[in-house]
């Protein structure tokens, strides 16, 4: 379980994030929605390390994360992040590798050996694993993080926009991906999503950030009312069911 | 690789040897010693530095280390004129650039890294200030000085394995190997951080603390070999280049031992062009910056045309 406690951050004058709080269940996928430069991808930063927050607390199983070491750390939760450019010309097999750099720090057992290839199998990349990342579209790209982020095995799985610049086939893909890793394999996943259908399609629970602070959170099903969207995304949304699912038309 | 090195050092060591053998062997040896040493140095903190700043056209030279020992040596001609052999001996002058440079590292580093921003570019960005204010500051003094005494500061300004002090190899063996072993530790990581800070972060590294140690490794063996012959770190840029092109290895314990090896091989073979063709008449540093200089060009002109 991760609990976000009365976190802030702000740059200079500029506030990013606004005494914010929220726990994140287990082995459920939330996503986290709102308009540009509401804070989603900072508060993912923060949740991760990657980024000090100013004030508050954020504990991972009860534990304060600043206090864990890097490597324990490593262990439990991992983070991919938008742009992705290893400045070292890699292999899908060797990115992938890296993975399992927390649990073995470089020098690769046969375990650690085994679950790079069931990685690279699960998102289907055997057939080009000896390819260059240079040579791959940009689904290709992801798929081959992604399966990086699934070799480190952690519990806490976060991302920030993984569909950005994926066709339609590859983002569903990537979300059938993730909806597999929660039901199946328990994993906890949260992910910054900006096409609200993707959300109500793959996610349990939504989080929508609005003017720094948290506007609405709750299951999808809540989150999903044309009022709602109307004052999340300020932008007028109608909502269609069609075999049971809900869809956001806001295109005209 | 290895065959090449140990053929170059065959080469220098006993070609146009002259009749005198119990002088210039040893000599020679030392020579060779002290190259290997900083070409050594050189290979390793290019290629840490260019893994830790995420850039391929950067050596330690732009923190401004160059420059600071420039002015150092200027102040210190500046100050006691032509008698600046007598009021300070080569060691104590080695001692003191090494201290005064490794101090000037430290301060930068407090300084930068206090802020919260933490990024290496405003690191590299200050280093790069830093150093012209330095080179101007000894531009300055040098006009002001005398110019025989100019002399003994230009004799400075270029790298040279002519005059080094064999009472210093020693120590300066000691603290590059000790420096070096420190600096082993950090390969896997390094390794890891060439995924970018935040894979790195994500894989377990603690990066800030990567940077920081790696940077003090790396003043330390730029200290220590500029004081001991000289600006020499653009060298850096050529070799790691070539080793990147030569190697092909994604890992940084095969790359630095690769490029130790090829940079001992261009500074030795440098080293024999100087001595041999030129017969003195320049500095191996002239003959690196200018084939470094052309070389820099063209990795310009290619990256440009694939972006």
């Amino acid at each position: 379980m991760i609990e976000v406690k009365n976190v802030s951050k702000s740059y200079g004058e500029r506030v990013i994030l606004n005494d914010i709080s929220v726990s994140f269940p287990e082995g459920k996928i939330v996503a986290l929605i709102g308009g540009n430069g509401t804070g989603k991808s900072t508060l993912l930063s923060i949740i991760s390390r990657l980024v000090k927050k100013d004030e508050g607390e954020i504990n991972l199983l009860n534990q304060d994360v600043f206090e864990m070491t890097h490597r324990e750390f490593a262990k439990k939760l991992s983070i991919l992040k938008q742009a992705n450019h290893p400045n070292v010309r890699l292999t899908i097999r060797e990115l992938v590798a890296f993975g399992r750099f927390p649990h073995s720090q470089g020098r690769l057992t046969a375990t650690d050996e085994q679950k790079v290839d069931e990685g690279i199998s699960f998102m289907r990349l055997t057939d080009i694993q000896h390819n260059y990342l240079d040579e791959l579209s940009g689904g290709q790209r992801q798929r081959a993080f992604l399966a990086m982020l699934l070799v480190q095995d952690t519990d806490y799985i976060l991302l920030d926009e993984p569909l950005n610049n994926l066709d339609l086939r590859h983002s569903v893909d990537i979300m059938k991906t993730l909806r597999a890793l929660a039901d199946d394999f328990g994993k906890t996943i949260i992910v910054v999503v900006h096409d609200i259908n993707f959300a109500v399609s793959y996610a349990d629970y939504i989080v929508a950030l609005k003017n720094q602070k948290i506007l609405y959170y709750g299951p999808t099903a809540e989150i999903i009312q044309e009022d709602r969207l109307k004052e999340i995304f300020d932008l007028e949304m109608r909502i269609i069911s069609h075999d049971n699912c809900k869809y956001c038309i806001y295109f005209k | 690789m290895i065959g090449l090195l140990v053929l170059s050092i065959g080469v220098y060591m006993f070609t146009f040897t002259g009749k005198n053998l119990d002088f210039v062997l040893p000599r020679r040896a030392y020579k060779i010693w002290a190259m290997v040493l900083i070409s050594c140095a050189i290979a390793y903190s290019s290629i840490v530095f260019q893994t830790i700043s995420s850039n391929r056209i950067l050596t330690p030279s732009i923190m401004g280390f160059d420059s600071f020992y420039l002015l150092l040596q200027s102040t210190l001609v500046f100050i006691y004129g032509d008698k600046t052999f007598q009021a300070l001996s080569n060691s104590s002058n080695f001692m003191l650039s090494v201290t005064l440079m490794l101090l000037f590292a430290v301060l930068m580093y407090v300084f930068v890294f206090k802020k919260e921003s933490k990024s290496i570019y405003i690191l590299l960005l200050v280093g790069l200030l830093l150093g012209t204010l330095f080179r101007s500051i000894s531009s300055f003094i040098a006009m002001l000085l005398d110019p025989n005494e100019f002399l003994y500061v230009q004799s400075s300004m270029f790298a040279s394995f002519e005059n080094i002090q064999i009472n210093l190899l020693g120590i300066s063996t000691l603290v590059l190997v000790g420096a070096m072993g420190w600096g082993t530790r950090y390969f896997r990581q390094l390794d890891v951080s060439s995924l970018g800070r935040e894979n790195a972060i994500s894989l377990g590294v603690d990066y800030n603390k990567l940077v920081r140690n790696n940077l003090m490794i790396i003043s330390v063996m730029v200290a220590v070999s500029t004081a001991l012959v000289g600006p020499i770190t653009f060298l850096g840029l050529l070799v790691a280049n070539l080793s990147y092109e030569l190697f092909k290895s994604n890992r940084h314990r095969e790359m630095i031992f690769g490029c130790c090896l090829l940079t001992c091989v261009v500074v030795i073979g440098g080293q024999y062009l100087v001595e041999h063709v030129f017969n003195m008449s320049t500095t191996i540093s002239i003959i690196i910056n200018f084939i470094g200089g052309i070389y820099f060009i063209y990795i310009l002109l290619k990256t440009n045309r694939k972006s």
